[in-house]
């Protein structure tokens, strides 16, 4: 039996690459660009196995110029790239990175949050455009406590939760919206479950942290908007659909929430004459939620084991 | 009521015959002649433990804007307009989870900052000049010398009072004993670092990031070569600024300046009023 060819959307730092070269030959995309979906069909017309990112759309017709594909792995949580009902309905399985990236990820989403809350981003440029001229005044600047505020988590999955645990630490009163409640998690981070307009109108600080699916597209729009408090900050790790940018461009322009902070946008990159880029009291980072070492490393060896069980037809 | 550090010296002291009182808007009173104050029974307030959980939530705020880039990333998309398409491979930083914090100077503020620490599954070192066994065990935080801290903290934060002894305690030696992944976060007091070793050990990759909220001097002048570095992240003297924090401050050193007008007990007293009546 030859050996099997696998193929890589992007570069991986070489330690997770090796983790596949025992098993495959493997093929790296080359550029910082991700292929196109000409390129992606044309380099997995011989893979047997596939190691995707997030800019990658894996469905039917990609299938279908792939027949001897037999194993997908994505390095990623979400997977909405992703048609896994078709690869499953054609016996291919799909493996992903939970876990490993979860605490990173909160990590950002409180870096997000305090930065927010403090204004961070906006006075260091302004110090550096020279605005920094009195040493001291009582009110410039003034950002929020983030200790003992309220904190809105919608969505308790990995990341929620280990975002929860971060919470505690400055004691805000956590209150959380999910599908299911949680418990053992409330018993564990004293968090309290809310209705989701309740914890709109109660938080001082919204973390969204769901996946996105059909029904937590634009799951906060105008609508939701409205509910919030005018000194409400909202953050946004999950994905950028989950939020209108339209509505959100409307609330922050005319003060309806405070501040937001987003690590996802819709479309992604955003384009730059969007009006969202013309806010001064918005902050977007472009999806580093698990940019940091040594998780990067950790995430990419995962995908790459993941890749080779596939290959091998063992568990992912 | 003084804000910021207007110097309160010996020679203004001197041209205001009839002071009573001097309340400061902060905590940090180095400003103040304090002796000089004593010989004339000036009360001298200040306004702790108001502002600890506030000026720590500033901590985290930097030591994570660093960890993470916060700033270039936000440069990137909305200064620079550069984002273009989705790179796994830029703008990594550093894992603050399981990192190792070095706190030096471990007072009520050093305390908030641990509590958060822990809640990032950080390990945390803590340096103070009298060991704390009771923190150490209600926070689950660890004592070492302060060369230790520097050895083999990914990130060091520094909590002191500014005094002859804190002056430039980072300099040259202490920057070169810190590992090159490592982040320096102060928000204690500008001359508690020498600007210009710190600027060297940032040039030199001797260190591998700084985020600053006290400069020397303050303002700092937009042509220091700290600003010239983009390792490096520079806040507006803003460890306190929060609505809710300074109305609570100004609160404080009111009710300090009204008890030393009258010659009574100040709540938060540096010095208490010693004046014939």
């Amino acid at each position: 039996m030859s050996t099997a060819r696998a193929f890589v959307t992007r570069t991986l730092l070489p330690e997770a690459l090796d983790i596949i070269r025992e098993v495959a030959d493997v093929t790296v995309w080359p550029e910082e660009t991700p292929p196109s979906v000409e390129e992606l069909r044309r380099h997995c017309g011989d893979a047997d196995g596939i190691l995707t990112t997030i800019m990658d759309r894996v469905d039917a017709d990609l299938l279908d110029a792939a027949p001897r594909l037999r194993a997908i792995s994505q390095l990623a949580v979400g997977l909405d790239n992703v048609d896994v009902a078709e690869a499953t309905r054609r016996g291919i399985p799909v493996g992903y990175t939970p876990g490993v990236l979860a605490k990173s990820t909160a990590d950002l989403a409180m870096a997000l949050l305090l930065g927010a809350a403090r204004r961070t981003s906006e006075s260091e440029r302004w110090l550096r455009g020279g605005g920094w001229q009195i040493q001291f005044h009582p009110t410039h600047w003034l950002g929020q406590d983030v200790h003992e505020a309220c904190l809105g988590i919608v969505g308790l999955g990995q990341i929620g939760r280990e975002i929860a645990k971060r919470a505690g630490g400055f004691d805000m009163d956590i209150v959380y919206h999910s599908r299911t409640r949680y418990p053992d998690a409330e018993a564990e981070h004293g968090l309290r479950y809310a209705e989701f307009p309740d914890l709109l109108a109660q938080a001082d600080f919204v973390v969204l942290s769901v996946p996105l699916t059909p029904q937590t597209h634009h799951l906060i729009s105008g609508p939701q908007l409205a509910m919030m408090k005018p000194s409400a900050i909202l953050i946004n790790v999950s994905r950028g659909p989950v939020v209108d940018p339209a509505a959100l461009y409307e609330a922050l322009r005319d003060g309806q929430i405070a501040r937001a902070a987003l690590d996802v946008t819709s479309p992604e990159p955003i384009a730059v004459d969007d009006p969202l880029l013309t806010l001064d009291n918005l902050v977007i980072t472009p999806h580093i939620g698990s940019a940091a070492l040594p998780t990067r490393l950790n995430t990419m060896k995962l995908a790459a084991r993941n890749l080779v069980a596939g290959l091998k037809g063992e568990p992912m | 009521m003084t804000y910021g550090h207007e110097p309160v010296s010996p020679e203004m002291i001197a041209t205001s015959p009839n002071l009573k009182a001097i309340s400061v808007v902060g905590v940090g009173y180095d400003h103040v002649h304090v002796e000089t104050c004593r010989e004339r029974g000036i009360a001298v307030g200040h306004t702790p433990g108001i502002l600890s959980d506030t000026t720590a939530d500033m901590t985290m705020a930097l030591l994570l804007a660093t960890a993470r880039n916060i700033v270039p990333a936000y440069n990137h998309v909305q200064v620079s307009k550069q984002w273009k398409y989705y790179d796994p491979n830029i703008l990594w930083g550093t894992d603050v989870h399981h990192a190792t914090l070095g706190i030096v100077g471990m007072g009520r503020i050093g305390h908030a900052v641990a509590k958060r620490a822990r809640a990032f599954d950080m390990r945390v070192l803590y340096y103070k000049r009298e060991r704390r066994p009771d923190w150490e065990e209600e926070l689950g935080v660890e004592y070492v010398t302060f060369e230790n801290l520097l050895e083999v903290s990914d990130f060091v934060t520094l909590h002191v009072p500014l005094t002859e002894e804190t002056t430039h305690l980072i300099g040259e030696a202490e920057l070169a004993l810190m590992k090159k992944t490592a982040i320096l976060v102060n928000i204690a007091r500008g001359p508690v670092v020498d600007h210009y070793a710190l600027y060297d050990a940032l040039k030199q990759g001797q260190i591998a990031g700084a985020a600053v909220d006290v400069t020397e001097p303050e303002p700092i002048n937009t042509d220091h070569p700290l600003l010239s570095l983009d390792n490096v992240i520079v806040a507006p003297h803003l460890g306190s600024a929060t609505v809710q924090t300074r109305m609570k401050m100004a609160t404080m050193a009111m009710e300090n300046l009204l008890a030393g007008l009258k010659g009574e007990q100040l709540p938060y007293g540096v010095l208490q009023p010693n004046f014939p009546r």
